[in-house]
């Protein structure tokens, strides 16, 4: 059995603690929260043991390990305390939002062979894990574009009134839905060696960016785009589709569906797959886990790490893992901030200045007028 | 409790296999006309259960079923509540607390915004329970509701924390405001039996996925047909097709050689469709019956 406390008990702490209180290898031992509310209803119907201040809780309780999901701009230093007391750590999402801090961290927990795990569950969706198995057997041979988007409806009005509306805090849709396509790519073809074009864009959020577009270069010959918008009401829930385009066929992924398009004769099919569309769906695909509260996703990942605490495995998403999509993020954001090649007016010849087919001519001059002029200039 | 209950997880592009189908049927069924179509066409293939979640376009099938009150004298509605999505996007936005408070009512009703604000200062968990399960069941109004569903989010996620006394709080609160039965819907009937049990809900009515390749079936097929064969609860099964993997007849031929399950639960878009599925659960069940 594994000892274990939860710190942060938003939407994310309270569900995990949902699925590691019935974990038949851990034993849940307290939970910290800043909410004296939530903390009391939690301590009066369900009898865990409460803390408002987690460094007292790491000094009194003894634990195996702790799960962090307070907001982002805590996870560096709550994660370093834990590691001060060498407990293995489930950290939320985005993990360190400064990539520095969070190598550093990844070397300690590194040094001291702790545990270490982030909670990018995309990495344990079965279609996306089936993905990764046919991208590392070459199935649609070389990959030279990618696609990630991730769509869903967290802002839909202007006020938002968590931290996931204050940049300073580690909110926007960067380092909430763009870090998950990120992380996605990362694990599956690799961390890009560059990105360009970057768009950060509120579509209603005051202090942070609702869309996001990227160009990145993953190696010579492979490109990939990400879109991604936390600000679309026309899904119902956050939902992330991948396509991949490779010398010898296609794949395109989501939570649901696998759709995999490989050419005639191009090279053997895995087992089960023939030429043209595969289509292979989740129900297939998962695999049964403990206790279903959100998705098999987020079970397995908890499953993942007590594992991991098992065996001393590095865990699929870790420390090294999600700070390099920090650091993508870091520099996407650095990107932004970036010159453009701009498109001036001077250089767009409309209607008015050379007419154009189906317009009439303006002011004396006619196209034939203006194409002459043109030939002038290239004469001398 | 009828045999044969109707869902409604198409009318709202919910569709656990591919999105691109969700989104077919979320584009046709976006006027609520077409829903009532198919509505319509249930009933009149013999179906008088409509199981449904407490999505704020139910309000209008809901307006529809109270002004033709005449057209379906012996219609109920199953409520499934609460709608999770609703609740998970206002807490990203509006923090645990927020998003509770801003689904307390508010119209017209300064008393039970009062109350609404008593209870979250004085921690009164039952009292909050009841003005959130009565916001969701304002739209089922003056219709037959002889049971009410907590939906599997909120079941499964209090069953993990092991806030067992929500069930009972759940349990005393629709019987007593809405003389109704309470249902629970979960992914992990199991468990949910153990704990039901120990505060004191014995033979609840519970609704969880039974089917063939044991799709979110938590505990594993073992634990599950053990449960049926013990006859502890009234078993609803849902997802017997699961999701569409399993051909119909394979699917219902396994969820009919049960006898102890009292309902299944599907759901479907055309009229063919609903008939060949209730005649195939009627046939199947006869059958399943005798053995």
């Amino acid at each position: 059995m594994f000892r274990a406390a939860i710190i942060g008990l938003g939407k994310m702490g309270l569900s995990h603690q949902s699925m590691v209180n019935v974990h038949p290898q851990i034993k849940l031992v307290s939970v910290c929260d800043s909410s004296g509310y939530v903390l009391d209803v939690l301590s009066k119907y369900t009898g865990v043991k409460t803390y408002t201040d987690y460094k007292k809780m790491l000094a009194e309780e003894p634990l195996d390990c702790v799960f962090v999901a307070t907001p982002s701009r805590y996870h560096a230093e709550i994660v370093g305390a834990a590691l001060e007391r060498n407990l293995h750590v489930f950290c939320e999402k985005p993990f360190a939002l400064d990539p520095a801090i969070g190598y550093q961290l990844a070397d300690s927990a590194e040094r001291k062979k702790l545990v270490n795990q982030v909670g990018y569950h995309y990495r344990f969706v079965a279609t996306f894990q089936e993905t990764k198995r046919l991208l590392e057997r070459n199935t649609i041979g070389e990959l030279h574009h990618v696609r990630a988007e991730a769509y869903g409806p967290v802002v839909l009005r202007p006020k938002g009134a968590t931290w996931r509306s204050q940049k300073s805090e580690g909110g926007g849709c960067l380092f909430d839905y763009s870090c998950h396509a990120i992380d996605l790519l990362n694990y599956l073809v690799g961390r890009p060696i560059a990105v360009s074009g970057t768009v950060l864009n509120s579509v209603f959020s005051n202090d942070v960016d609702d869309e996001i577009y990227s160009t990145f270069q993953f190696s010579q010959g492979l490109y990939g785009q990400l879109a991604t918008n936390w600000s679309d009401e026309s899904f119902r829930k956050m939902s992330v589709k991948l396509s991949f385009w490779g010398a010898n066929g296609r794949i395109n992924v989501d939570r649901q569906e696998l759709q995999v398009y490989l050419r005639a004769g191009a090279q053997p099919a895995p087992e089960g797959f023939s030429s043209g569309w595969n289509v292979r769906y989740t129900t297939e695909l998962t695999g049964p886990v403990w206790f279903y509260v959100r998705g098999e996703e987020y079970s397995a990942q908890i499953d993942h790490f007590v594992e991991c605490m098992k065996t001393g495995a590095v865990p699929i998403s870790n420390f090294r893992s999600a700070s390099d999509t920090s650091l993508v993020a870091n520099r996407m954001r650095a990107d932004a901030d970036k010159a453009r090649t701009v498109i001036g007016s001077d250089d767009v010849q409309t209607a008015q200045d050379s007419g154009g087919p189906g317009c009439k001519p303006r002011g004396g001059r006619s196209l034939v007028r203006s194409l002459l002029d043109r030939l002038k200039v290239g004469q001398t | 409790m009828d045999r044969i209950l109707f869902g409604d997880n198409q009318f709202f592009g919910v569709n656990h296999m591919s999105e691109e189908k969700a989104r077919t049927q979320a584009v046709r069924f976006q006027d609520i006309g077409a829903v009532i179509d198919v509505l319509d066409d249930a009933y009149a293939e013999g179906i008088r259960t409509f199981m449904c979640t407490t999505h704020e376009r139910i309000a209008e099938v809901c307006d529809h079923f109270r002004e033709h009150r005449e057209r379906y004298p012996d219609f109920k509605f199953f409520p499934c509540l609460p709608y999770a999505h609703k609740y998970a996007n206002a807490a990203a936005e509006l923090g645990v607390l927020g998003a509770v408070r801003s689904f307390l009512p508010q119209e017209n009703a300064l008393g039970a915004l009062l109350k609404g604000g008593m209870s979250l200062a004085r921690k009164d968990v039952e009292g909050l329970a009841g003005l959130l399960i009565d916001a969701e069941m304002k739209m089922f109004a003056g219709l037959d509701t002889p049971i009410v569903f907590l939906q599997n989010v909120a079941t499964d996620f209090l069953l993990g924390l092991g806030f067992d006394d929500a069930f009972r709080i759940f349990n005393d609160h629709v019987r007593e405001r809405y003389n109704a039965e309470p249902g629970f819907i979960t992914m992990n009937a199991p468990l949910l039996l153990e704990k039901l049990e120990k505060v004191g809900l014995n033979n609840p009515i519970i609704c969880a996925n039974i089917n063939k390749i044991a799709f979110r079936m938590c505990g594993g097929m073992d634990a599950y047909e053990a449960m049926i064969a013990q006859g502890r609860c009234r078993l609803i099964a849902m997802s017997v097709f699961a999701s569409g993997a399993l051909p119909a007849q394979e699917a219902l031929d396994y969820v009919c050689r049960f006898p102890q399950i009292e309902a299944i639960v599907f759901g479907a878009s055309s009229r063919r469709n609903i008939a060949q599925t209730k005649q195939m659960i009627e046939r199947l069940s006869t059958s399943g019956a005798v053995q």
